[in-house]
């Protein structure tokens, strides 16, 4: 006798077999390690000046990434600059699944004047550059993590409300939906039991690669000099260095490197719970 | 006849958006912390206070908000999008002077991302197990990873500093004296490594498409009858399923111009590039509001125009939505 295995056990075991997606999640869980944990490993303060500036990688021992353009050890910036990156992707990214996900199933389950108003709302967000509407918000409120994260939240969400809307408007007309309304229960019974657990698969999907998106983002706010003035994060790095790339490419280049990585291993994951949720689609 | 009025429709329709952004400038101007007035005392380097009252009297700001909304309105309907704090010059003169280098960029950027990702695409669609299609995939996934402003820089790094092929920033040559052609080449010597680095973003997801999209075409039953008439391979890709497989591109080709823009803004930064992002990061620096605010307004009518001319040219290319489904 086989042994029964609940949809969401039957998925884990896909993503399990599918090795670009188990690298990416060792991968993620390494950065994320060294992000958290690794300050304690390497008790050292950021902001000191350790050696000249600009001291090339290997150069001098001890100093194993170099150092930027004030003299400061690059792989210890690198330690501490992670947390805020990813502290905005995380946050940004569940404040747009959030109201993605709200705007989404509002729209779909109730359609009629509720969907237009919604769509039309949606719409409206998508015509908006996204960065440059970011940009707007953190100039004029000053720029802290929340206001990034906020400010980053309320411009992606869009694309989060559409697929809602989708699976909700394709959900709603299903016989077990049918069959919980006979039973007497209420809208937001319905709306939040019934139909959201149903809906879930493509939407988990979506908020990992909108983690990524997220991570991207602030690294452009931060690249521009429009980062939390009071941190340091990977994009501001780079944002520093630029102006003396010509003299050195490592302060530039090792921030962007580890951006790269950490949304390259969450969109890998990202990818293989797809694969895992649609197993449908992977013949593609 | 069916046709104008349904751009008549979609016009009306984008200068709604229009509006509402308009509107939403509007508030967040009212929302931010501190009043027009002072950011202009700070540029003059500190003022008295009945200096900051004419100042206050001068732009509107001692009327009621609804008031100021409509005297707004009223302006950018009129094409004034008010003066910029730190030029002293109109704003919209500003951004029509920053706009062709961005309409250049963003343009050449989504043409080489669209050309060379439907190339690959199509390719790599004709053996979906085959090594091209495993760098399709590969390379969407490394495209979209990587920051569009580090690529920018790697790039100069590359192409600028270690083999000098390409200028490091710029859009003409400093002391660049030439006119006509000659001036034409050496902007578009400066625009490679831009264009390259903005289109970079986007052709992987053109690759990734166009090759699902082929993959699928290819299987259907008229493709099987094309080949069966004994049409060469190259029709059967180029006429047959490359037409069919087209409206799924569009639709993303119009989606992607507000991410467009966006990237243009980062790419723009890192080349120096006298476009309205580089203009929307130097108002930002000096806090000059009604600048960024016109370039805000300005990007955005830039994507509902893109979105409009997609749904145009979808009809264009599929004539069941052309004669709705008759």
């Amino acid at each position: 006798m086989t042994k029964a295995v609940s949809p969401l056990g039957e998925a884990w075991g896909q993503f399990l077999r599918n090795k670009p997606a188990v690298a990416g999640l060792a991968l993620l869980i390494v950065i994320v390690g060294f992000v958290l944990y690794g300050h304690f490993l390497f008790n050292a303060d950021p902001y000191r000046i350790v050696w000249g500036p600009l001291t090339a990688p290997g150069e001098r021992e001890g100093i194993p990434l170099g150092t930027d353009f004030l003299g400061r050890d690059i792989f210890v910036l690198l330690l501490k600059g992670g947390g805020p990156t990813m502290a905005v992707g995380l946050s940004a990214a569940l404040l747009t699944v959030v109201i993605g996900i709200a705007m989404g199933a509002l729209a779909g389950y109730f359609g009629g004047w509720v969907d237009d108003l919604l769509m039309r709302l949606t719409e409206f967000f998508q015509v908006l550059p996204a960065l440059l509407f970011a940009m707007v918000l953190v100039t004029l409120f000053a720029p802290s993590l929340v206001t990034i994260s906020f400010a980053i939240g309320i411009v992606s969400w869009p694309g989060t409300a559409r697929l809602t809307r989708a699976e909700f408007l394709r959900i709603r007309e299903l016989e077990y939906v049918t069959a919980a309304r006979s039973i007497g229960a209420g809208n937001s019974r319905i709306i939040w039991k019934v139909i959201l657990p149903n809906a879930l698969p493509p939407l988990i999907v979506s908020a990992a690669l909108t983690v990524g998106v997220a991570i991207l983002f602030e690294a452009g706010l931060s690249f521009l000099g429009l980062g939390d003035p009071n941190t340091i994060s990977w994009g501001q790095m780079i944002g520093q260095n630029r102006n003396f790339l010509l003299e050195a490419w490592w302060p530039v280049a090792i921030p962007g490197l580890a951006i790269f990585f950490t949304v390259f291993a969450v969109s890998l994951v990202g990818d293989g719970l797809n694969d895992a949720f649609n197993p449908k689609l992977r013949s593609r | 006849m069916a046709m104008m009025r349904y751009i008549l429709q979609r016009l009306l329709y984008g200068l709604i958006l229009m509006l509402g952004v308009v509107v939403l400038n509007f508030f967040l101007i009212h929302a931010a912390p501190g009043d027009a007035a002072e950011v202009i005392a700070g540029e003059m380097g500190g003022t008295t206070e009945e200096m900051m009252a004419q100042i206050r009297a001068h732009y509107g700001l001692d009327q009621s908000i609804m008031v100021q909304l409509w005297i707004y309105l009223k302006q950018i309907a009129m094409g004034d999008l008010g003066t910029s704090y730190h030029f002293n010059r109109p704003v919209t003169e500003l951004i029509l002077q920053r706009l062709g280098p961005t309409v250049m960029l963003a343009l050449s950027a989504q043409l080489i991302a669209m050309l060379l990702g439907v190339v690959l695409g199509v390719l790599s669609s004709r053996r979906p197990q085959g090594i091209l299609s495993g760098f399709v995939s590969v390379f969407s996934t490394v495209g979209y990873a990587a920051p569009v402003f580090w690529t920018g820089l790697m790039l100069v790094i590359l192409f600028a500093v270690w083999i000098p092929l390409f200028p490091v920033e710029g859009y003409v040559s400093a002391r660049f004296r030439g006119t006509g052609l000659a001036y034409a080449l050496n902007v578009a010597w400066h625009l490679v490594l831009p264009a390259t680095t903005l289109g970079i973003l986007f052709l992987a997801q053109y690759a990734r498409l166009s090759r699902t999209a082929m993959i699928e075409v290819l299987g259907a039953d008229y493709i099987r009858t094309a080949r069966a008439k004994g049409l060469g391979e190259g029709k059967v890709t180029f006429n047959h399923a490359l037409r069919n497989a087209v409206l799924p591109i569009l639709t993303i080709a119009g989606l992607q111009f507000g991410n467009l823009i966006s990237g243009a803004l980062l790419v723009e930064t890192v080349f120096n590039w006298p476009g309205m992002g580089r203009l929307a990061f130097d108002s930002v620096l000096r806090r000059d509001y009604p600048t960024l605010l016109g370039v805000l307004f300005f990007a955005s009518a830039f994507v509902v125009l893109a979105n409009l001319l997609t749904d145009l040219s979808y009809r264009f290319a599929d004539p069941r939505i052309r004669t709705g489904g008759r």
